[in-house]
């Protein structure tokens, strides 16, 4: 089952945003299972990403704080969520 | 993915941008064994148990907020009737008990405690009348209590002696708050059938029928609501209208029976019941008045208000109830003037009139609620106004409410500043024809007759 959670980066297109998410979740133990990224309107960047996050030391909060901090000079919204969110709004 | 990106980013964009939130997430406590004849003792029962079933609970709020993402505005907590847990027919035994739960409140870091409340529908005890003589000073004199009392049900009729004295109650409260423009009165409601389950203040306490404790749970996304509407071609018809507040009204429930679910095993509580009621707050976007424009209607208030809310509320209730097994509370469509932008602003161009407001609440709304009138209006008038709504509720089989400020010093065209969540209010107009001796008659409206079922 694990610890299913859904990042999502919203922002400013730029290059790296894909690297630098990946390498704080590398850091802190947390595997990426699906990744999906694209550019809205032609200048936002949009990512989202499922990971799995049972074999990480750190609380949901603390890795969502980490992220932000990774990409904060990069004018990026970055939000963690427990998958369990998009599980109830979106399936039946 | 087992979602899809769009998915993903509909929800997240909800959140940020139409402000999906959980309103409040109300902690209902039984009191039943904190009743004492001795009202320090009963103060200090009370005290203890709010600290002891509360006091984890704006820390979890806070907690799953940062887990699943979604803003939760408010932790609030709901107890037993005090009337029936302080037995006393002394109003200082009451204004005892207010401070303690009062203070409790503010030990455990929520912004109101709903249950100084009596139930009088068909009559008071003498515990009861010492509770309701207490209700100005209780009110002026704390920040976060919140009282309310029962003065008509569909099974007994109107309390007609009870509507009299609360105009009076009400009076009296905005005159010992008039620095702050009667903001006491924003925390008393009077009621018609309440329900014992109710997560939303000021009206919250926990019936005779509920659990030691239960999470009850309010959402919020008015604005999800309106911009879902946006999205729709101009020419969609009703059915498309009704269709889609349906399918984002499912969504918005979820998250709701998620967080309450989670909420009720991390508190060891019960999860009570979610309420569907779209409330609205004084932030842009976060209006049901918005709602009405995006379905076509130049301001809420204007011919049609009445059949778009009943289209509304309907749509919600059916949405919801597919999301949740666990829909309670007033469920029903908010219309709070001062805490909707929309709805302020149509007041304030006279749009929106007092008796429009009361026309809303024969098809879905909750009520008079939060409506500033002016400070002069006499106690007699305000017991008019509460029969009328109480009538409404009564014959309708439905749940009625008044909240009503009349703020001293104020005329009709000014405003009230209540600041926060409570908002603000353009002061409307009450209509001035005389009704004093009709509710001086006092005594019982009886019972409708219905239909004679048992």
């Amino acid at each position: 089952m694990g610890r299913k959670i859904v990042v999502t980066v919203i922002g400013r297109d730029q290059i790296g945003i894909v690297a630098r998410v990946a390498t704080v979740l590398a850091d802190c133990r947390v595997n990426i299972e699906d990744i999906n990224q694209k550019i809205l309107g032609g200048h936002v960047f949009a990512m989202t990403l499922l990971a799995d996050m049972e074999k990480s030391p750190l609380a949901l909060p603390e890795l969502a704080d980490r992220l932000q901090e990774a990409v904060a000079d990069m004018e990026l919204r970055v939000t963690v969520q427990d998958a369990e969110v998009f599980r109830y709004m979106h399936r039946v | 993915m087992q979602f899809t990106s769009e998915e993903i980013l509909e929800t997240v964009g909800m959140i940020a941008e139409d402000r999906l939130d959980v309103r409040t997430v109300t902690l209902g406590i039984s009191l039943w064994d904190c009743s004492d004849p001795d009202p320090g003792a009963c103060a200090r029962k009370i005290r203890d148990k709010i600290r002891s079933r509360a006091g984890e609970l704006a820390p979890v709020a806070r907690d799953l907020e940062r887990t699943y993402g979604i803003p939760i505005v408010n932790t609030r907590v709901s107890l037993t009737p005090l009337a029936w847990i302080v037995p006393s027919r002394e109003p200082a035994a009451f204004l005892e008990v207010a401070r303690a739960v009062d203070e409790a409140g503010a030990e455990v870091g929520v912004n109101f405690v709903g249950g100084f409340t009596a139930l009088v529908h068909k009559g008071s005890t003498e515990v009861d009348r010492a509770l309701v003589t207490a209700i100005p000073e209780a009110l002026s004199s704390t920040d976060r209590l919140c009282a309310s009392v029962s003065v008509a049900s569909t099974r007994t009729g109107i309390n007609m002696d009870a509507c009299l004295e609360m105009g009076r109650v009400i009076a009296d409260t905005a005159r010992r708050t008039a620095d702050r423009d009667g903001v006491g009165c924003a925390k008393l409601v009077v009621f018609a059938n309440p329900v014992e389950d109710n997560p939303f203040m000021a009206g919250a306490f926990l019936g005779p029928g509920e659990p030691e404790t239960a999470v009850l749970v309010g959402v919020s996304g008015p604005g999800v609501v309106r911009r879902a509407l946006e999205q729709l071609p101009p020419d969609a018809d009703l059915g498309q209208v009704s269709e889609t507040i349906k399918k984002t009204a499912f969504k918005i429930t979820r998250m709701g029976e998620l967080v309450g679910r989670e909420m009720a095993r991390r508190l060891g509580a019960r999860f009570g019941i979610l309420d569907l009621s779209l409330a609205p707050t004084p932030a842009e976007g976060d209006s049901v008045a918005r709602i009405l424009e995006a379905m076509g209607l130049g301001r809420a208030g204007a011919p049609g208000s009445t059949a778009a809310v009943m289209l509304l509320n309907d749509a919600v209730k059916k949405g919801g109830a597919f999301a949740s097994s666990s829909v309670g509370g007033l469920s029903g469509a908010f219309v709070p003037v001062s805490e909707d932008r929309g709805m302020i602003e149509a007041a304030a161009e006279g749009a929106l009139t007092l008796e429009k407001l009361e026309a809303l609440t024969a098809v879905c709304s909750v009520g008079l609620d939060m409506i500033a009138v002016p400070g002069d209006t006499p106690p007699e008038t305000l017991a008019a106004l509460i029969a009328d709504e109480m009538a409404i509720g009564v014959a309708n089989h439905k749940t009625t409410a008044v909240r009503i400020i009349p703020a001293p010093g104020k005329r009709a065209g000014d405003r009230v500043c209540f600041g926060g969540l409570l908002g603000e209010a353009p002061v409307m107009p009450v209509n001035p024809v005389p009704c004093a001796a009709f509710v001086r008659r006092g005594g019982r409206i009886p019972a409708p007759v219905q239909a004679l079922r048992n």
